[in-house]
């Protein structure tokens, strides 16, 4: 079953009396679906060429002007057509690095509860609580960060940054909120929403350990820690780190739900208690009031974004090896 | 059973530091399922809560009201539009993703033209949302206005890669045997296609088509620019703005005044529910019809 051969499926003679269409019109009617599903396939790289050339076309005019300058310059004042992005682009880093360093811990512990340590009946619970995260909106989890979240955790913020103050590296990074509205609400935010997704890679990934190396495990007398360490761990790294990788790109691209807790302020810093921007909440908090030259930089700002979450994807895809979601393959080939 | 061990691996022998090692592993897996799971808790607590003190009949039907400031219903236009425009992709996007998906797995097979087209759904379904509303922005928007249309393109190209890889890994499910019977009976490619191979996929393709519409439905950054801001219903696709649950969420919720802010929450309410209903519907069909 492995080389299945490929079918000829011309028929050699005219179709059966009462088929429904005689030969000529079949054929034509073939080749017309088959064209139908080729310009299909085809409206997708349509589709993609279109993105890139016309917002590129569209950022041109404010990156002829900035040149270089628009990632590496730091001032952002539309008011005098100064549009140096460099701020929000730290902050895009910087929120998602806050979002990955929560989500992946949880996110693998969630996947190694679910297809190793789970009782059954856990188990169909917490796929579906992981379920419901996925689906719930993102403005929804933003709704919640800006209304609930922020003014409650400011006060963690205070008493951390209290506790860290004499600690030379860690009072830069903790030092005093200003409100709840911070990169690092926006991190927890983001790590809440792309967790379901590493989570459900992972899970796939652990799941084509083959069952012998775990019995192997087992029958050598490891406990189940063990088992997953000498078993599932090592033949599942490559597809974690893509695992990981895919969640970058949804976090980095990952709009709204920033834009309403990241507090909106244009500054470099690495203060992750204090307010500060993101790059795709920049594009949502300022397209509607922006005009002219304002809006070609922010259009700029999504090629630039966009081009970022190309490569973080593509590297993905060539650690794991093969597209996961493609990966269960049962039936065929 | 019975065998008589050497050693002694029972796990009341087991060293007591790779049992705390096994027990702390065991508390940390256990442990994140409860943090992911105690947000997700207070979030849907939260829009329960506040959703249904304002969530009813008159906030289901009526206008949007003008004046942010003051208290009082209104989500009518939102619904509407939310429904409108979500169909609306819905139609653009799922028939063009099955047939695509079926160009790859089914004419396509292992052709360069067919890798092509798989690597490229990837690389869309990463694009950033705000990216897809920006890129209707400038094809569509800027010549022929906002409109519950441009709203449905933008979430239309987001639901396209979702929708071929789902269908795509569906139709890879149904048997070749099935697709041998159907040749053998003398069925052209078409013909087989239509009526052998994607009936037997076809749960698995609602499902998943369900599941991006659900996504679609909730989705913000790309209706932020395409569709305008309306008050009032509008029924016309094409013309005028229109409004939308999740940017009238996004609105609402930067205003400080209390009965914006509680606008927000109905809003979040009834688009979870939506949502919701959407997803659970996408597992009843997946489970019931499961493919084996």
């Amino acid at each position: 079953m492995t080389a299945t051969p490929t079918l000829d499926l011309e028929p050699a003679g005219p179709p059966p009396a009462g088929f429904g269409l005689d030969g000529k019109r079949r054929r034509v009617a073939d080749g017309a679906f088959r064209l139908a599903a080729l310009a299909s396939g085809l409206s997708v790289l349509a589709i993609l060429l279109l993105i890139a050339v016309s917002t590129s076309q569209k950022a041109l005019p404010a990156l002829r002007q900035e040149g270089i300058g628009y990632v590496t310059g730091s001032r952002w004042a539309p008011n005098i057509d100064v549009f140096g992005a460099l701020a929000f682009v730290s902050g895009t880093m910087i929120v998602s690095a806050i979002a990955l360093a929560l989500a992946v811990p949880v996110s693998f512990g969630i996947a190694l509860f679910l297809s190793e340590f789970a009782p059954r009946r856990l188990r169909h619970i917490t796929i579906y609580v992981i379920d419901m995260l996925a689906a719930v909106p993102s403005v929804v989890f933003g709704l919640w960060g800006l209304i609930v979240l922020a003014p409650w955790i400011v006060k963690i913020y205070d008493w951390i940054a209290d506790k860290v103050d004499p600690v030379p590296v860690l009072n830069i990074l903790f030092g005093k909120p200003v409100n709840g509205r911070s990169f690092f609400t926006a991190g927890i935010i983001l790590a809440l929403m792309i967790t379901p997704i590493i989570t459900s890679l992972t899970r796939e990934v652990f799941d084509t350990v083959p069952p012998g190396q775990k019995e192997a495990a087992w029958a050598l007398g490891a406990t189940r820690w063990e088992m997953v360490r000498g078993a599932i761990l090592p033949h599942s790294r490559t597809g974690m780190i893509g695992a990981v990788m895919l969640g970058l790109g949804r976090a980095m691209g990952e709009t709204i739900a920033a834009a309403l807790v990241i507090g909106s302020s244009a500054r470099l810093t690495l203060h992750l208690f204090s307010s500060g921007d993101a790059m795709a909440a920049v594009i949502a908090n300022q397209f509607g009031e922006s005009g002219g030259l304002h809006r070609s930089a922010l259009v700029a700002m999504g090629v630039v974004l966009f081009a970022m979450t190309i490569v973080v994807n593509m590297v993905a895809r060539a650690i794991a090896g093969k597209t996961p979601s493609a990966a269960p393959v049962r039936g065929r080939r | 059973m019975a065998v008589p061990s050497p050693i002694d691996l029972t796990s009341t022998n087991v060293q007591r530091s790779r049992r705390l090692r096994n027990h702390l592993a065991t508390s940390f897996v256990y442990g994140s399922v409860l943090v992911a799971a105690i947000p997700l808790g207070f979030v849907l607590f939260y829009v329960a809560k506040k959703g249904a003190g304002v969530v009813d009949l008159a906030f289901l039907t009526k206008d949007i009201p003008i004046v942010t400031r003051l208290p009082g219903p209104g989500m009518g236009p939102a619904i509407a539009g939310t429904l409108l425009i979500t169909l609306a992709a819905t139609l653009m996007a799922v028939p063009l993703g099955i047939l695509a998906a079926v160009y790859v797995t089914e004419y396509g097979q292992g052709s360069r033209l067919a890798g092509a087209i798989r690597f490229l759904s990837d690389v869309m379904a990463g694009v950033p949302s705000i990216v897809m509303g920006l890129f209707i922005y400038t094809i569509w928007v800027l010549r022929f206005g906002q409109s519950a249309f441009a709203g449905a393109l933008a979430l239309g190209a987001l639901m396209l890669p979702i929708v071929i890889r789902s269908t795509e890994s569906m139709l890879r499910l149904v048997p070749n045997a099935l697709r041998e019977g159907s040749a053998a009976l003398g069925a052209s490619r078409s013909r087989m296609i239509m009526t052998v191979v994607l009936p037997a996929a076809l749960p698995g393709i609602t499902s998943g088509s369900l599941l991006a519409v659900a996504r679609a439905a909730g989705e913000t950054a790309p209706l932020l620019f395409t569709i305008g801001a309306a008050r009032a219903v509008n029924p016309n696709l094409f013309e005028g703005s229109n409004a939308a649950l999740s940017t009238q969420i996004f609105v609402n919720a930067q205003q400080p005044f209390v009965g914006a802010q509680n606008r927000a929450w109905g809003a979040a309410l009834t688009l979870i529910v939506i949502v919701l209903l959407l997803t659970i519907v996408a597992r009843m069909v997946s489970r019931r019809f499961t493919l084996r």
